[in-house]
């Protein structure tokens, strides 16, 4: 079969040829009502009969992959969809460096492998749940579309690992797969494996920074994991990343849209000073401190993902070419690490120092590191778009050491500017860097639906383009249908 | 790198095992009716070395020693306390298992000081359950690795958190090219009684075991939800409570701390002294019998508390063992020494064998048991002299039917008007305290004449001077005050002179005759399997799995099987 089309003929859309590998396919069939009982549970609520206008996967190809059309998310073709395979490919980094890539799991990795595509997979669910109840609150059809899309591409996530841990690793890997359906995100019972995907999303600013924020972590994870010498995954996570880019679209520019409005309607009423929080707030839109706030949060729970700086998984797992760094492939070094250091920032003697750490024990640090990069690039160009407002403000990402829940830093109070504060004046300042209760409840307020094709809520400027080039009236989702 | 001595935390200069729960920076110690909580909460600043921090609930020595502390205050402090629940005072982590950097960079002799003591502490808590009716419930809520599992493995009874992550595993083998030191393997086949087969995949697989498959296996004994485990645990407690038959109203003791004078080779207790003598790596104990008749009743022995004789010895005898073992490695040979009325010693064990069904009595019988099962697995030459003006009665007479050799004198000493040595039996000699294969130690002694034990009982209370002694089989060698001296000396440079890994083997070999237990086979393989793989190449080796973890770097091995 061609490679780069997607098979539609089996009942699982893919193009790994399922048709012929019966033992797959009957496991995947086998999974399937499980997964759609979690979808209906724990997808999107209230619209599970609306007709979405999606974008489906039907080829591979990054030119033109995707076709557009209205779904009921329900019949979403959820499918297996790899990077084609390049029959050369080397394990490109650690001590198996410049073998030939491996097409089975290799025996001694096999636990480590299995734990990581565990957890990958583990978010993709994970996030579906959070968002679940953010339907009922769109500021407009577009952005309730871009949600829906998000979802169900999280959905897709979810069956590219599990399509891995079926084909992949026997009797653990199916039941791995089962138990991605039994946790559930903030559960008592049976939370999600980490932290980030067990907070709630409260909100559609919150979404907009969890799409920026930890979709961008889970891009960083892709990109680190689309290197790895075990072809499978990398060909997974390789096609994964293109849909990833959309989430972090949606972040981006439902940020960019929300503090746009609030410049122009802070300039529509004279008001300069962005502090003037209770008049900026009477207007109908989020004022930017508070904007500044949710970043403060997402951007700490994001980092928390990345695990402890210095790690001997971490280590492990690029010494056995399991998972790379960001980039790998166009980094110019030895591609082993055995023997060079990379900088850390610690703890050390109550204050923030930077210590140098073999490098191969640092590459969640080094991996965290990338991201803080791409994070401050996203943040400059929301900046751009204050600033050509005339509004004097700047937007900035908080420390690393700031509320953090994991790694180094863990212990201690750190503000957004990285000064350690004892727990009597943190318990004091708390609010002034995170959102607070009634920040909450203020933003909760405002969330008011707007539902008509075209119109958009009060605190968020419409779109520059359309989906799919569709013109600004176009009926994105069909919730009477 | 792995044989350099490592500093001690804050500039201390030896291993200290006083500690009170005021001072613990490690454990949480409640109490709440007959429940009391013991929660795990390592400070990961807390470490007993420098070089290392305590992450994820893992353990050195310095936090086994604040666990044993507190299970010996449960005993005595809290007699009301029936159920122990063992828990973690950390998220999503129970505890991962002794600390692997702590372990890399220690020295040989600190890894087997480590995991005997640690051993000794989890029997501790297999002991206030079979002898004291003080149960433990380990509840596991997280990841429950290595150590951690062995630490729960010790309870009566395992609750596993069932949140599809927290589970229980014994990774060393894959992880680190070791066993699992401190019991693991053993408890996993004897004591849980897991089939073999699955036990081989449990140990093999790093990531372990969650959920029903771990209660299938038998590895823990059920697993809830975590909305419902306050609810199990609550109804464990109450039923485990049940079964206990520890007093309901009885008021504990306080374990004051001991009184001690430390010095460069001395160190003095109330009823006890050691002298190191360096050049000869001789440590000499004397124990100093009772310096009053017991109290005239047990309400009054409650009030002398820590102060009873029996208890006070004990612990000073405890204390002094393991600065032995753990701060004074060269020395050789330990000599015990008496000094006392051997009636007087008699006097107290009368006591204690009249009330034995009261919770003190009990406990310090127990006690005692502990100290001198210690006092077996010390790996350094152990001999006793029985000397005139000694006081080796009863429960002391322990100490020379636990000894490698003992010397007794025969008469006096020229120009010493000390009266002669003297041995004396009591009841307690007889089964109040077994050696870990579960005999007493005179049971142990004559294992082909068993007839012999019995005739002994009818010397319970009489006066055994040297000759009969030996003949009796109760001493190794009777002198008279012309070879004495000499024989001794002769003896000590003698030993001083041997391999001290030879010693080790063949002491421990011929300590232990008779059947094996749970208890006795986990000591012979810490010290026959673990401390031979710890030697090993594989694992401390340049490219040895344990010297390299951490590293990210995979270790080489030798691949010829032994
Ligand atoms: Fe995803
Ligand atoms: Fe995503």
């Amino acid at each position: 079969m061609d490679i780069g089309n997607v098979d539609y003929t089996t009942k699982i859309p893919n193009n790994v040829g399922l048709a012929d590998d019966r033992r797959v396919l009957k496991a995947l069939e086998g999974w399937h009502p499980g997964y759609i009982d979690w979808w209906m549970d724990m997808g999107p609520e209230g619209f599970q009969d609306a007709l979405v206008y999606l974008r489906t996967a039907v080829s591979v190809d990054p030119k033109g992959w995707a076709k557009f059309d209205y779904v009921r998310m329900p019949e979403y073709r959820w499918g297996i969809l790899l990077a084609p395979q390049d029959e050369n490919r080397k394990v490109p980094f650690g001590q198996h460096y410049g073998e030939k890539a491996w097409q089975e799991v290799p025996g001694e990795y096999r636990a480590m492998l299995r734990r990581l595509v565990v957890i990958q997979g583990d978010t993709e669910p994970a996030s579906v749940e959070q968002q679940r109840h953010l339907g009922k609150t769109a500021p407009s059809l577009y952005d309730m579309r871009n949600l829906f899309q998000v979802n169900v591409e999280e959905g897709r996530h979810l069956w590219a690992m599990v399509y891995l841990l079926q084909k992949y690793f026997g009797r653990d890997g199916r039941e791995e797969a089962d138990e991605l359906l039994r946790r559930r995100s903030g559960s008592a019972d049976s939370p999600r494996m980490l932290g980030a995907f067990n907070e709630a999303t409260p909100d559609w600013l919150s979404f907009f920074m969890f799409t920026f924020f930890t979709d961008r972590d889970g891009k960083m994870q892709l990109e680190s994991l689309a290197q790895s010498g075990f072809d499978p995954l990398s060909r997974t996570c390789r096609f994964m990343l293109t849909e990833e880019a959309h989430h972090m679209f949606v972040g981006e520019t439902g940020i960019g849209r929300t503090i746009q409005r609030t410049c122009e309607a802070m300039k529509a009423a004279g008001i300069e000073d962005p502090t003037d929080i209770a008049r900026i707030r009477a207007l109908g839109v989020i004022d930017l401190p508070t904007v500044q706030k949710k970043l403060n949060l997402h951007y700490s729970l994001s980092l928390d993902l990345f695990g402890s700086e210095v790690s001997t998984n971490a280590a492990n797992a690029f010494n056995a070419g399991i998972k790379g760094r960001f980039q790998e492939t166009k980094i110019e070094d030895d591609h082993r690490l055995t023997g060079s250091t990379y900088p850390v920032l610690k703890l050390v003697d109550g204050e923030i120092r930077r210590v140098d750490e073999p490098a191969l024990t640092a590459l969640n640090m080094r991996l965290r590191d990338d991201y803080t990069y791409d994070c401050a690039m996203g943040v400059e160009r929301w900046n751009k778009v204050i600033e050509k407002t005339g509004v004097q403000f700047k937007l900035e990402l908080p420390h690393v050491a700031f509320h953090r829940q994991i790694g180094e830093f863990k212990d201690v109070n750190a503000t957004p500017k990285g000064v350690l504060l004892d727990d009597e004046a943190w318990a004091k300042h708390r609010d002034e860097y995170l959102p607070s209760k009634s920040d909450g409840d203020f933003i909760a307020e405002l969330m008011q639906p707007e539902m008509e094709a075209g119109k958009f809520a009060g605190w968020i400027a419409p779109p520059k383009v359309g989906i799919d080039n569709k013109p600004g009236d176009f009926e994105y989702v069909k919730i009477a249908a | 790198m792995a044989e350099s001595e490592r500093k001690l935390s804050n500039g201390a200069t030896r291993i200290d095992f006083a500690t009170d729960p005021s001072r613990y920076r490690h454990w949480k110690l409640s109490v709440d009716g007959d429940v009391a909580t013991l929660l795990m909460d390592v400070d990961e600043k807390g470490g007993l070395f420098e070089g290392y921090e305590l992450k994820l609930n893992s353990y050195d020595l310095g936090v086994d020693i604040e666990l044993a502390d507190a299970l010996e205050r449960l005993r005595f402090e809290y007699p009301q306390v029936r159920v122990i629940l063992l828990r973690s005072g950390k998220p999503r982590v129970f505890c991962a298992g002794a600390n692997i950097r702590m372990l890399a960079g220690a020295t040989h002799a600190h890894k087997v000081n480590f995991c005997k003591f640690t051993n000794e502490t989890r029997n501790a808590i297999e002991d206030a359950s079979a002898s004291s009716g003080q149960h433990t419930i380990c509840v596991v809520n997280g990841s429950c690795a290595g150590g951690g599992y062995e630490l729960a493995l010790a309870a009566d009874h395992i609750i596993l958190v069932d949140d599809g992550s927290s589970s229980v595993s014994l990774p060393e083998l894959p992880l680190l090219a070791v066993l699992p030191g401190t019991g693991g393997l053993t408890r996993v086949t004897d004591k849980r009684k897991v089939r073999r087969d699955l036990a081989d995949v449990f140990c093999t697989t790093e990531e372990g075991v969650k959920g029903r498959r771990a209660v299938e296996w038998r590895l823990v004994d059920e697993v809830v939800s975590n909305t419902k485990l306050d609810e199990a645990v609550a109804a464990r407690a109450r039923e485990f409570a049940g079964r206990s038959d520890r007093p309901k109203d009885a008021k504990g003791i306080a374990l004051t701390p001991l009184e001690r004078r430390i010095g460069p080779d001395s160190r003095d207790y109330k009823f006890l002294s050691v002298e190191i003598a360096r050049a000869d790596r001789t440590a000499t104990i004397t124990l100093r019998g009772p310096d009053a008749p017991p109290p005239a009743s047990v309400e009054a022995m409650v009030a002398q508390g820590a102060d009873f004789w029996p208890l006070e010895l004990a612990r000073e005898l405890d204390d002094a063992i393991l600065d032995l073992r753990l701060n004074e490695l060269d020395v050789a040979t330990i000599v015990f020494k008496s000094e006392g009325n051997p009636e007087a010693v008699l006097a107290y064990d009368a006591f204690l064998e009249a009330n034995k069904g009261h919770w003190l009595a009990r406990e310090i019988r127990h006690k005692w048991k502990r100290v001198l099962k210690r006092v077996d697995l010390t790996s350094r030459s152990l001999v006793t002299l029985v000397e005139p003006g000694s006081c080796f009665a009863g429960t002391l007479a322990e100490l020379v039917l636990a000894a490698d050799r003992s010397y007794m004198l025969i008469g006096q000493m020229n120009g010493d008007n000390r009266p002669p040595a003297a041995l004396a039996l009591a009841p307690a000699n007889f089964g109040a305290y077994p050696m870990s294969n579960g005999l007493s130690r005179l049971a142990s002694r004559f294992l082909a004449e068993p007839y012999a034990v019995e005739q002994l009982r009818g010397k319970i209370g009489t006066t055994i001077d040297a000759e009969e002694g030996e003949e009796l089989g109760l001493v190794t060698f009777a002198l008279d005050d012309v070879d004495w001296e000499d024989e001794i000396r002769v003896f000590l440079e003698e030993r001083a002179s041997f391999s001290p890994d030879g010693l080790t083997g063949m002491e421990a070999n011929l300590r232990f005759g008779g059947p094996e237990t749970m208890e006795s086979k986990i000591f012979a393989r810490l010290t026959a399997w673990q401390n031979w793989i710890f030697q090993r190449p594989n694992a401390i080796g340049e490219e040895g799995a344990l010297r390299l973890y951490g590293t990210g770097r995979k270790p080489a091995f030798d691949t010829k099987r032994v």
